[in-house]
């Protein structure tokens, strides 16, 4: 679709004014797009008309790279879509591929799975909550959010040496165990946190300003969330109920006790603060995947290294921080994947920026960018 | 020819307070930034990164100093320097020392006031000369942030005016009492406010908006241009500072001399981290939200302050 780029030439409205449109090119390249994304916005004032987000420039075409690479070839890949929760799409793909090839993961690799993306849960949201206190200018905020957030990621690096790409969960289990000691430090940073973001949500959410900011700009409807395919914490904040670790409960989750937490208005403060809420929450799920866990093997047994699943077709999904993530992958009965297509949330969620950022200010449209928390690595693909 | 030669002289004195001020400002920020958000700040040039600034002064004067093509290349050239003039201008009325100022003027409240609300010119100029969608908005935000956050801020000055009965600096700290500070506790905080708005810094950095505005009304500039816009902030805020400890805060206490300079400045330095504190706390306000401080909440409060310290005036003083 060609895009159309109004000029800067006065137009006259219905009422006969005239309207003095001023075209900003916020991006790709811009201190709070998140990433690489342009968005076309036509001002009048301050005031927005009309706010077009172009994506792609961080397409590297993974769904297509996949299809030249053996299954476990792809969880790399998998890594650089949500590059702020690497753990989830490895964990989306692996489902699917498990799935595929009707592969069990033993119980103890289910909850190492469930832990670590609990913590990715933290550590993503922070990263979110962080954003947007830097887009609305509290660079203290965003700090204070990234030390939690490097408590966690010490806490993969010690996992599986990397801080950012894991590539820990892999088809049929995870690539290591848990090192010694891990559990221990793990049940510390799980059991500081909490007080550490109630602080947090002191400081920005309780904060008059950072209120006045967020309060009532953007405003989503529950049906709206529903009609435009949003989820994750952006549906939630509109008081949609829909997460899938309990709407189809996967993995060990059903052995766990948690709420999940639901706003009532769809602003950007409520999008903000449930992902605070959020990790408060995945805290607790952490500590209870703690205790509960047994020692046993973390990959299925008799697992070949080159996995060749029957002739067909799996899709799974699971809740990632931003929402329902969902791997498509077709088999030929070959070694490698036949088609891969990734269901984004980030995605999902972008397309509402355009409707929400209409007659809010400039101001307002980064902020809703950073409310709907869009990474562009699994929005472009 | 003796007056161009002290407008030299003076010119000089008020050039070099604020590179000073902006060298120990920039680092002093930096530190007490660091200090809110867990990190060190500058460490490696010098003792405690004091040099920081200077290298990077360095650096900022050998880079390039780009125009841009669709630039008003006079006005883009000018207007860090409308900027600049007018704030190390105001310092000139500040009493630095008891009952003297370089500039001992007997409407020096009014010089200060107005004078810096030249810089906005400079603002506007500067967006809207650089030919740059974000330019443009920075400096239509600051010219009407900056012509609102006026009212306030010279409402709240005319109250310690009122009490000391002259428009002499020097003289309204001479007269200083420590009542006036209960009194008008009410008068400093909207003076303390209203000044961060004029300098445009956070929690008021509309003008310039990193997270929406790249740089806002800078966002075109380089070097030591964009170096100039930097230390008009940091003169600005030496300057709100310095006044308003002496204006609210006493001042140097009557103590001679050096001594009393020396009190002036760490009371300064003290509103210097309280405006950095502010700035490194809070948010960013939306633009209606600060045209409804600035009028709806700052202005009557000042009107009302004005009025108690009148009737004090009135009552007991005469």
């Amino acid at each position: 679709m060609p895009l159309e780029i109004e000029s800067n030439t006065p137009v006259i409205d219905e009422s006969g004014r005239s309207v003095d449109r001023l075209v900003v090119n916020i991006g790709p390249s811009h201190p709070s797009t998140h990433g690489v994304c342009r968005i076309i916005a036509t001002l009048d004032g301050e005031t927005v008309i009309k706010a077009e987000p172009v994506i792609g420039y961080l397409h590297r075409g993974i769904e297509k790279m996949a299809e030249n690479r053996t299954y476990l070839q792809v969880v790399p890949l998998t890594d650089r879509l949500d590059y702020v929760g690497s753990m989830y799409a490895n964990w989306a793909y692996c489902r699917a591929v498990e799935r595929l090839a009707s592969i069990t993961v033993p119980e103890r690799a289910e909850y190492i799975r469930v832990i670590v993306c609990e913590l990715q849960r933290i550590a993503s949201h922070m990263m979110g909550v962080g954003a947007s206190g830097a887009d609305t200018g509290a660079a203290t905020a965003f700090i204070w959010a990234f030390e939690v957030r490097e408590r966690i990621v010490d806490l993969f690096e010690q996992l599986c040496g990397a801080r950012l790409t894991y590539n820990y969960v892999r088809p049929g289990g995870v690539s290591a165990d848990l090192p010694d000691g891990w559990i221990e430090k793990c049940r510390e940073v799980v059991r500081w946190a909490p007080d550490r973001l109630r602080e947090l949500d002191a400081l920005f959410f309780g904060n008059m300003i950072a209120a006045g900011r967020m309060k009532g700009i953007g405003v989503l409807s529950e049906a709206d969330a529903i009609a435009w395919g949003a989820t994750g914490p952006v549906a939630r904040a509109s008081g949609v109920l829909f997460d899938l670790r309990k709407n189809d409960p996967y993995s060990v989750y059903p052995r766990l006790d948690f709420r999940v937490p639901v706003g009532d208005n769809g602003d950007c403060f409520d999008r903000g603060r449930i992902k605070l809420m959020e990790a408060i929450e995945s805290c607790h799920i952490v500590e209870q995947a703690l205790e509960q866990i047994e020692p046993g093997p973390v990959s299925a047994e008799g697992l070949p290294r080159l996995i060749r699943p029957r002739a067909g077709d799996a899709y799974d999904h699971i809740e990632s921080a931003r929402g329902s993530l969902g791997v498509y992958l077709v088999s030929d009965g070959g070694p490698r994947p036949y088609r891969m297509k990734v269901r984004s949330p980030a995605f999902c969620n972008l397309q509402l920026l355009g409707k929400l950022a209409i007659g809010h200010t400039v101001s307002d449209l980064i902020v809703i960018l950073g409310s709907l928390d869009p990474v562009f690595g699994e929005v472009d693909r | 020819m003796s007056s161009l030669l002290s407008g030299v002289f003076f010119g000089l004195l008020c050039g070099t307070a604020i590179a000073l001020a902006a060298l120990f400002g920039v680092w002093w920020e930096r530190k007490v930034s660091g200090r809110m958000q867990m990190r060190f700040g500058p460490q490696q040039a010098g003792p405690a990164g004091l040099l920081q600034t200077l290298a990077d002064t360095i650096k900022l004067v050998l880079k390039e100093d780009v125009t841009p093509r669709a630039a008003d290349a006079r006005l883009f050239r000018m207007a860090p320097l409308l900027v600049f003039t007018p704030v190390a201008m105001s310092l000139l009325v500040i009493p630095i020392a008891t009952g003297w100022a370089p500039l001992n003027s007997s409407i020096g409240m009014l010089l200060f006031l107005a004078v810096p609300s030249a810089s906005v010119l400079g603002v506007l100029l500067g967006g809207w000369s650089s030919a740059n969608t974000f330019g443009t908005l920075g400096g239509l935000r600051g010219a009407a942030q900056m012509i609102s956050y006026e009212v306030p801020r010279t409402l709240s000055v005319l109250a310690p005016v009122v009490l000391a009965g002259t428009l002499r600096p020097a003289a309204v700290m001479g007269a200083w009492a420590w009542w006036w500070l209960p009194l008008l506790a009410v008068a400093f905080v909207i003076y303390l406010i209203s000044s961060i708005a004029e300098m445009n810094r956070g929690p008021f950095d509309l003008p310039e908006a990193e997270s929406e505005l790249v740089g806002g009304y800078f966002t075109d500039y380089t070097g030591i241009r964009w170096a100039i816009f930097m230390m008009a902030e940091y003169g600005a805020m030496l300057a709100a500072s310095l006044f308003g400890a002496a204006v609210f805060l006493g001042g140097t206490n009557g103590l001679p001399g050096l001594l009393g300079a020396a009190v002036l400045l760490a009371k300064a330095i003290g509103i210097v981290t309280v405006i950095m504190w502010a700035k490194w706390t809070f948010p960013r306000f939306r633009q209606d939200q600060l045209m409804q401080l600035a009028w709806k909440v700052l202005t009557p409060m000042a009107l009302v302050q004005l009025l108690v310290a009148g009737a004090v005036a009135v009552a007991w003083l005469k």
